[in-house]
């Protein structure tokens, strides 16, 4: 165990936490980012090209696009800890945050940027059969569905993205979805419709997944007539949204009913002085990565502002205090 | 770059089943993101437990019949091997203290 007296801790390594790094190294901050001991990178590091991020014409990959965050965050002198913030007291002046390798860091501020995690179905045997047929990373796992039959689930861009990834491996992909028609961008959408491997079934959810070793099929439900039908699947790939990674924090900073970490919009302040959030853990509207870039930028320069506070009142208050002695 | 023994098809019966020892088995794939992150974990793992289990590397790509044999269909995943029984598997990737307890479960 060993302790550190730092000015800023960054929990999270997306586009948010890595483009706070940026931003806090570059105000001289010397910012430690725990960027997690196997999610460095956060989401996008299971992505294949990301085409809507500004500045690459011809897209960039989610992995690559990470690194390179991340090495611009390094060369203005961050300091990114492959570990995982594992408990936190951010309610004092003096923020602590402890890791799973045993560090402890005391801070004045800290920036919230744990991102969010896969949402699951919710199903009785999704957990018996995940990694024996079900799957949340198509990138990851498409490879182990060759010539088979594959099930999405999802109609937002992650689903589209996934589905066509998808197409690369199997015989068949049919993309399922609660309502009658996909909230995925047009582009993403189009292509999903227009390809000659992909069906869709519209207004319709995942009832039952079937297969005593492995998946083998899923029971479909119309989500309007309640019908329910079976369609063989070896593969189901889950990409119905995400939820923000707020456990960490909860009962100290306040969230909504859904766990997003509420702010002071359009800051990034927390309900904590000197704890700031940024990023999908607070969006549950945009949830892009240039979105959560630009908090994680805003909560960057809000942590530079409070710290310039502090250091600003330390003066008055020690002389109050002398007044009072 | 890797310190982890690499096994094949071939050698999965001599290096996992036969082993003396307990023997974890990473399967992972160049492809695979969070593999990649879960693999210098694996070697710090190996050199706390040098002597009491091994911990070697299978690449999906190259191994089908590991693969297959194993019902692997996500990576990363753990096998954790005992007396050439799979006892235990853990599936994606997860920090050092998750895995630690699936090897002192397999040693206990």
């Amino acid at each position: 165990m060993s302790f550190h007296e730092v000015e800023l801790v960054i929990i999270g390594s997306g586009p948010a936490g890595y483009t706070a790094a940026v931003y806090a190294a570059r105000a001289e901050l010397a910012p430690v980012v725990l960027a997690g001991s196997v999610t460095a990178g956060g989401a996008l590091m299971t992505t294949t090209e990301v085409e809507n991020f500004p500045g690459f014409i011809e897209g960039v990959k989610g992995p690559e696009l990470m690194e390179s965050m991340r090495q611009q965050a390094e060369r203005f002198g961050a300091r990114i800890l492959l570990d995982d913030a594992t408990r936190v007291d951010l309610v004092g002046p003096i923020k602590t945050v402890e890791t799973g390798a045993g560090e402890t860091f005391r801070a004045q501020s800290v920036i919230l940027a744990m991102g969010s995690a896969y949402r699951k179905l919710g199903l009785p045997d999704e957990e018996r059969l995940t990694g024996r047929g079900v799957s949340w990373c198509a990138t990851c796992d498409g490879f182990f569905f060759r010539e088979q039959e594959i099930v999405v689930v999802g109609g937002g861009d992650s689903a589209m993205e996934e589905a066509l990834f998808l197409t690369r491996f199997a015989s068949k992909v049919t993309v399922v979805h609660r309502r009658g028609e996909f909230r995925a961008s047009k582009i993403m959408a189009q292509r999903v419709l227009d390809h000659p491997k992909i069906e869709v079934a519209w207004n319709s959810e995942v009832a039952h997944l079937n297969g005593a070793e492995k998946l083998e099929s899923v029971t479909l439900r119309d989500t309007a007539t309640g019908v329910e039908r079976d369609l063989s699947a070896t593969g189901l790939f889950v990409a119905i949204g995400h939820d923000p990674r707020s456990e960490l924090v909860t009962g100290t900073v306040d969230t909504d009913a859904a766990g997003f970490v509420l702010v002071d919009h359009p800051s990034t302040r927390t309900n904590l002085p000197g704890v700031f959030a940024a990023g999908d853990l607070v969006d549950h509207t945009y949830r892009q990565a240039i979105t959560a870039a630009g908090t994680g930028c805003a909560a960057a320069q809000d942590a530079q502002h409070f710290l310039a506070a502090l250091e600003n009142q330390a003066t008055p208050v020690t002389e109050a205090e002398e007044v009072f002695a | 770059m890797s310190t982890l023994t690499a096994v094949t098809d071939a050698t999965f019966e001599d290096e996992v089943l036969d082993s003396d020892i307990p023997v974890v088995v990473d399967i992972w794939a160049t492809w695979c993101a969070p593999c990649r992150q879960v693999a210098p974990l694996l070697e710090q793992l190996a050199a706390e437990y040098d002597g009491r289990v091994k911990i070697v590397k299978v690449d999906a790509d190259q191994n089908p019949e590991t693969v297959i044999a194993a019902g692997v269909t996500s990576i990363p995943t753990l096998g954790f091997y005992r007396d050439g029984v799979r006892t235990d598997i853990l599936i994606g990737a997860h920090p050092k203290p998750v895995i630690a307890e699936k090897i002192e479960a397999l040693l206990a």
